[in-house]
């Protein structure tokens, strides 16, 4: 496995560590900013990052890491305070004005850092990607152990960032969801707001050096939108959000590791892949959703037909039963030994007929009830057992007190079929024995058919 | 001066939006144990005359007092109803997690929500009639139902003067005589409640007093008296007020410079 990999602990370890500090950390804050609608503004507060750094150091002329570090955090806050101000006096909405601040911002950062670039030892792309394969290389001492210094930086905002959402979590929530009641109840919805960006910002500009402001900003929306789609609380969006990052950092490094190799490429960014995984965990979560998924929906509504459509078989198979006979001979009924059933070629075109569906899942739907045990294929003919002679019982009799209750609503007799065909599939037995009660004596429905009674084919409980 | 058993009473209110009144001069005062409607139509100010209570709006001048302290010092006493479409009804969490909202400006900064809090919100669903709804996502609920939350979530707050911004808007039949009999029994408890109010059939039944409001106060007074066909003409009036053609006329030479 190492040898597969080439991989060493010293360098590949202390790259993943870095790429999933950087990763979570970016993701817990994500959520509000997703949340309240300002997912563009961790982008901006993110690029502001280079202005700052050149200002900071055009202004003080000190190349020392803090005061570059407080210099990038004030120029991320000025975009937020700058955003709010253009969106209130130029009537723009919030993405626009976003959008004006941080271009703008970005683009003097560009040209100061012509002036600062000599000095200070910045590269304008290696802000956009990061160098996240460098991260090894510079190391603090502290008690005798060499520490990667960028992974000890993240590791701290790391910290910071999950004590603000913890100790914060009630603050953030109520002036995310409804500004309003926050402020009226105390809670300056304006303070945390700046709170937030505070931390974004802090957390945008440790974790541009190591890994750029691709991978940053898409932490912070990405594992947060794809945890959106999978559940319905905060709480279990923030920590699946924060695993979404975990995970789209592990599976990016080893991609970056192994996929040039197939390829034939010399090597790939590890931001870059970690940046991608991310992207396919969200693809996921939206196919699976079980709110919003796209397949998930497809899958719910399939079996929604394939249910109803093996319910109306077992209905379908009753009804003939009661007649007794199935027109053109294709079934007939000796109900006396309880023998009774549908035949044949001829017996299957005849209930695809009824049923409106193809052949093939008309035998998909016998197969399923005679999985469940409602329904017996002797040669070629199909019979209800007597487990399933209750369920279809019990169809008919929701089909048919609807009709009856939707007769005495007024509803024209041309149109209580239809209605009472849809109804009987979500009729519990509850609702059947108040519509019971509603309807006259319930012997017989509109068209004189007879209405089983609830424990027409109760199956004696086995003692 | 200021009395302190006075639930609201405002003087010479003014708002302006882009130096553009929204309201003008308003001044009523409410007495306590009172259901309060205003009344007035689209664009009246309405909304911004309970945010400017709140000081969720600025105001260009004037003055509120609210058991005759400022707002800041006896917020704790008041409960909020904002409009219903103002929040993100796909936000996720429950419906019970929207009523303990309630009770956070009681709970305070790095205070934890406990168990009696969330028993507590769960009291007020009951007594909204959507207990058994506690646990569901509020993306779920119908509009009756957002605007049950909304209600117990101000019931939670157990306020003495309430600010509700058309609780009665887009809800069903049923919703309405729920809020309307929470209302009353809010009134027999001895608490006000300022209601924004677009029925107008249902004002003489539902309201002690009225503020007929088109950007400054038209009419106000026990309903009986205030609530008249003149009235409601004037407030409603097809015509421009002079006021409105006024500021019209300033908004008109303003985009001209």
């Amino acid at each position: 496995m190492t040898d597969v990999l080439d991989w060493t602990w010293q360098y590949d370890g202390v790259i993943l560590l870095t790429g999933i500090l950087c990763a979570v950390a970016a993701s817990l804050p994500g959520n509000f900013l997703v949340l309240r609608r300002t997912s563009l503004l961790g982008d901006a507060v993110s690029h502001a990052v280079l202005p700052g750094i050149a200002a900071a150091f055009l202004l003080t002329h000190s190349r020392t890491g803090a005061v570059l570090f407080v210099g990038a955090v004030v120029a991320g806050l000025l975009t937020a305070v700058l955003t709010e101000l253009i969106r209130d006096i130029g009537s723009v909405d919030e993405g626009a004005s976003t959008g004006v601040v941080f271009t703008t911002l970005f683009a003097a950062g560009l040209v100061l850092i012509v002036q600062a670039a000599d000095a200070v030892d910045l590269d304008p792309g290696c802000v956009l990607y990061g160098a996240l394969e460098d991260s090894p290389l510079q190391t603090v001492r502290i008690v005798g152990t060499e520490i990667p210094r960028v992974a000890l930086t993240l590791a701290g905002v790391l910290l910071l960032n999950l004590l603000f959402v913890v100790l914060f979590f009630k603050e953030l929530l109520i002036s995310s969801f409804d500004p309003g009641l926050a402020t009226t109840g105390g809670y300056s919805a304006r303070l945390v707001h700046y709170l937030l960006m505070i931390v974004v910002a802090i957390t945008a500009v440790a974790s541009f050096e190591a890994a750029g402001n691709i991978l940053v900003v898409a932490m912070f929306i990405v594992p947060p939108s794809s945890a959106l789609l999978l559940t319905t609380r905060l709480s279990r969006m923030i920590w699946l959000s924060a695993g979404i990052a975990a995970i789209s950092a592990v599976a990016g490094h080893f991609s970056a590791i192994v996929l040039p190799r197939w390829l034939g490429y010399r090597s790939i960014s590890t931001a870059g892949m970690m940046t991608l995984c991310a992207g396919l965990c969200f693809l996921i979560a939206a196919l699976f959703s079980p709110s919003a998924g796209v397949l998930t929906g497809w899958v719910r509504r399939v079996r929604l037909s394939l249910r109803i459509l093996c319910e109306d078989l077992l209905a379908l198979l009753y009804r003939i039963e009661e007649r007794g006979s199935v027109p053109g001979g294709a079934g007939r009924s000796d109900v006396s030994n309880g023998q009774s059933g549908v035949f044949g070629d001829a017996g299957f075109e005849y209930l695809a007929k009824k049923l409106l569906c193809s052949r093939r899942l008309l035998i998909l739907a016998g197969w399923i009830q005679q999985y469940r045990g409602n329904l017996v294929r002797e040669g070629p003919a199909w019979r209800l057992t007597d487990s399933g002679r209750r369920v279809a019982s019990l169809l008919v009799r929701s089909h048919r007190l609807w009709e009856s209750y939707l007769a005495t609503e007024g509803v024209g007799p041309g149109r209580i079929h239809r209605q009472a065909e849809t109804l009987e599939h979500y009729t519990s037995e509850g609702l059947r024995n108040r519509l019971d009660t509603g309807v006259a004596d319930g012997a017989v429905d509109p068209h004189g058919s007879r209405i089983p009674r609830e424990d027409d084919f109760r199956i004696p409980p086995v003692s | 001066m200021s009395d302190q058993t006075l639930p609201l009473s405002i003087q010479d209110l003014t708002v302006a939006w882009h130096r553009r009144p929204v309201i003008w001069d308003v001044e009523f005062d409410v007495s306590p144990g009172r259901l309060v409607g205003i009344v007035g139509p689209n664009g009246a100010g309405k909304s911004t005359l309970l945010k400017a209570v709140m000081d969720l709006v600025p105001k260009a001048s004037g003055r509120v007092e609210i058991f005759g302290r400022p707002w800041r010092e006896s917020r704790q006493r008041v409960g909020y109803v904002p409009q219903r479409e103002s929040v993100d009804w796909d936000f996720p969490v429950s419906v019970l997690d929207v009523v303990t909202m309630g009770l956070y400006g009681r709970i305070g900064w790095f205070g934890r929500v406990r168990r009696v809090h969330r028993e507590a919100a769960r009291r007020a669903l009951e007594q909204v009639g959507i207990g058994e709804l506690a646990d569901r996502q509020i993306s779920q609920l119908s509009g009756g139902q957002q605007q049950r939350t909304f209600l117990a979530r101000a019931l939670v707050q157990e306020a003495d003067l309430y600010l509700m911004d058309e609780p009665f808007a887009a809800v069903d039949a049923a919703t309405e005589q729920a809020i309307v009999g929470i209302l009353r029994s809010m009134r027999a408890a001895g608490r006000t409640a300022v209601v924004i109010h677009h029925d107008l059939h249902t004002v003489p039944d539902y309201f002690d007093s009225v503020v007929l409001l088109n950007m400054r106060v038209v009419a106000e007074g026990p309903t009986h008296e205030v609530f008249t066909r003149e009235n409601l003409e004037r407030t409603y009036g097809g015509r421009l007020t002079l006021l409105e053609e006024a500021t019209e006329a300033l908004r008109r030479r303003e985009q001209r410079l």
